[in-house]
């Protein structure tokens, strides 16, 4: 589904990416592990095309990842912070998403499953202005968002930081029935135990390159490992040492 | 037309309600509403206008910059997930632009206008006057706010950005027109005034200036470029150079600002 391909990134001085190769396959939930700093979120915003390369070139779909626009909306985005236009209600920002992707399809009617919405008990707070809501709300309304359009891709970025257990795990339960569904799902978390539930696959990140990159079972097997933190903090070690 | 895309149009719109329920937007209408009434209740129509110039000389660039680069910085996360969409920066672009540029154009045309409307223009004359600063105003507003997407773009830190935002307007606004003079003093022996009109062609601020008050016709408070370019061109030949020069200003920034934004990582 992604293939990334020698992908390097410089912020200044710092290697943010370096020499980035991985392949997402489709239908798997990939788990992009690493400490702060590794390029987890840089390697997803490349992805989407916010972060532009040094060089290297990431295909979607073998759609190459540049200009062209039409390849994300097949994708559903959760980023790590959730902050809106303050004055906008929720319900009024699920609005003008669905209209700029009908706007974009030309006047298309897009497919929409707003089921997250009750799942989460946001509709009590959807008429509030965003900057009225509390942080773990507004991570809500951005789930909602990602999954909203039913996307074929979907990335979310530390999806469960700031959320109440319970939320949580809906959000969780809904990863899992996408990716019974067949879909693709990328996503960074620094809570292992939760990506070892979801993960069919693994991507170690450190200090911009990829110290792993392929299925979990193998991953443990591998380090020998009972779990998915014991393996990636075995790996660490590995390349300290 | 390219640039208002259905989907511009739409980020329009939103940006249009958001920005609309800003408080600074009215506080800045208000202002020229106070400062235009006061101006009329005490004076006549035509020394208003004359003030209302160089309060908005002052003010206009000001306040698009500033209100811009803060625009900017809340818009940040919100151009962040737009760009997750299935939108191009281009669009984006002209979306956030025109979302910030046309509130803060009306909000400027209303403040000014509407204590005219109240209280009467008086003469044709300066009913075409008042044409022309509204227009100046605007054309200032989308000069403005197009340099803050270049500062945007250019400066990563936020305090330094705003710095950089309020470094450009009083070099701009403020000391431009003094360094000119210095300029010219130091110079005086040489043939300068092409060179001088040069340097204000390349200042938007001036440039309105010169129209403004070309139109109004008082070189003692054109400042020393204003004077060279009346000495220059004359009066309505002065006005038509001027104009289209500004309007070649509005796209330059404009498509800087473009340029950089499509460059840029979010």
């Amino acid at each position: 589904m992604i293939s990334i391909c020698d992908l390097e990134k410089r912020y200044g001085a710092q290697r943010a990416l370096r020499d980035v190769s991985v392949d997402v396959r489709r239908g798997s939930v990939t788990a992009v592990v690493g400490p702060n700093g590794a390029g987890k979120t840089t390697l997803i915003k490349s992805i989407l095309g916010l972060v532009r390369p040094d060089s290297g070139a990431i295909r979607v779909d073998g759609t190459l990842v540049g200009d062209d626009c039409a390849y994300r909306a097949r994708i559903g985005y959760m980023p790590q912070i959730a902050r809106y236009p303050h004055n906008l209600s929720g319900r009024e920002l699920l609005a003008m998403l669905t209209e700029l992707r009908r706007a974009q399809s030309g006047g298309a009617p897009v497919p929409l499953d707003d089921e997250l919405i009750d799942q989460l008990t946001l509709a009590g707070q959807l008429d509030k202005p965003l900057r009225a809501l509390s942080g773990g709300t507004r991570q809500k309304v951005n789930a909602v968002a990602a999954l909203l359009f039913k996307p074929d891709l979907l990335i979310l970025d530390e999806p469960t930081a700031g959320l109440d257990p319970a939320s949580s795990a809906v959000l969780k339960d809904r990863i899992l029935a996408e990716r019974n569904l067949g879909r693709t799902v990328i996503v960074t978390s620094h809570f292992m135990s939760e990506l070892e539930e979801l993960a069919t696959d693994v991507v170690f990140l450190l200090e911009g390159t990829v110290r792993y990159a392929g299925p979990l079972d193998e991953l443990l097997l591998r380090t020998r490992k009972a779990n998915l933190g014991r393996a990636i903090s075995h790996l660490m070690t590995e390349a300290a040492a | 037309m390219k640039l208002l895309s259905p989907v511009t149009a739409r980020i329009v719109s939103y940006e249009l309600r958001d920005v609309g329920r800003s408080r600074w937007l009215l506080a800045y209408a208000a202002f020229f509403l106070i400062v235009g009434d006061a101006l009329l209740r005490f004076g006549g129509a035509d020394k208003a206008l004359l003030s209302l110039t160089s309060v908005t000389l002052f003010i206009v660039p000001l306040v698009a910059l500033v209100f811009g680069t803060v625009f900017l910085d809340d818009a940040r996360e919100f151009t962040e997930l737009l760009l997750a969409q299935p939108v191009t920066r281009r669009q984006l672009y002209a979306g956030l632009y025109l979302g910030l540029t046309l509130p803060l154009v009306a909000a400027f045309v209303l403040g000014i206008s509407v204590p005219f409307l109240v209280h009467g223009v008086g003469e044709p004359r300066l009913r075409v006057s008042l044409g022309v600063l509204l227009a100046t105003g605007a054309a200032l507003t989308f000069v403005f706010t197009a340099l803050a997407f270049v500062v945007a773009a250019f400066v990563d830190d936020r305090l330094r950005r705003m710095g950089t935002a309020i470094a450009l307007w009083l070099a701009a606004a403020v000391l431009y027109d003094g360094v000119v003079l210095v300029l010219a003093m130091m110079f005086a022996d040489y043939p300068i005034e092409r060179a001088l009109l040069g340097l204000t062609l390349a200042n938007p601020v001036d440039l309105a200036r010169v129209i403004l008050l070309l139109q109004f016709d008082v070189s003692a408070l054109m400042g020393y470029t204003g004077a060279v370019f009346q000495q220059f061109f004359g009066g309505a030949r002065g006005i038509a150079i001027a104009s289209t020069a500004l309007a070649f200003w509005v796209t330059l920034p404009v498509a800087l600002g473009l340029r950089a934004f499509r460059k840029r990582d979010f």
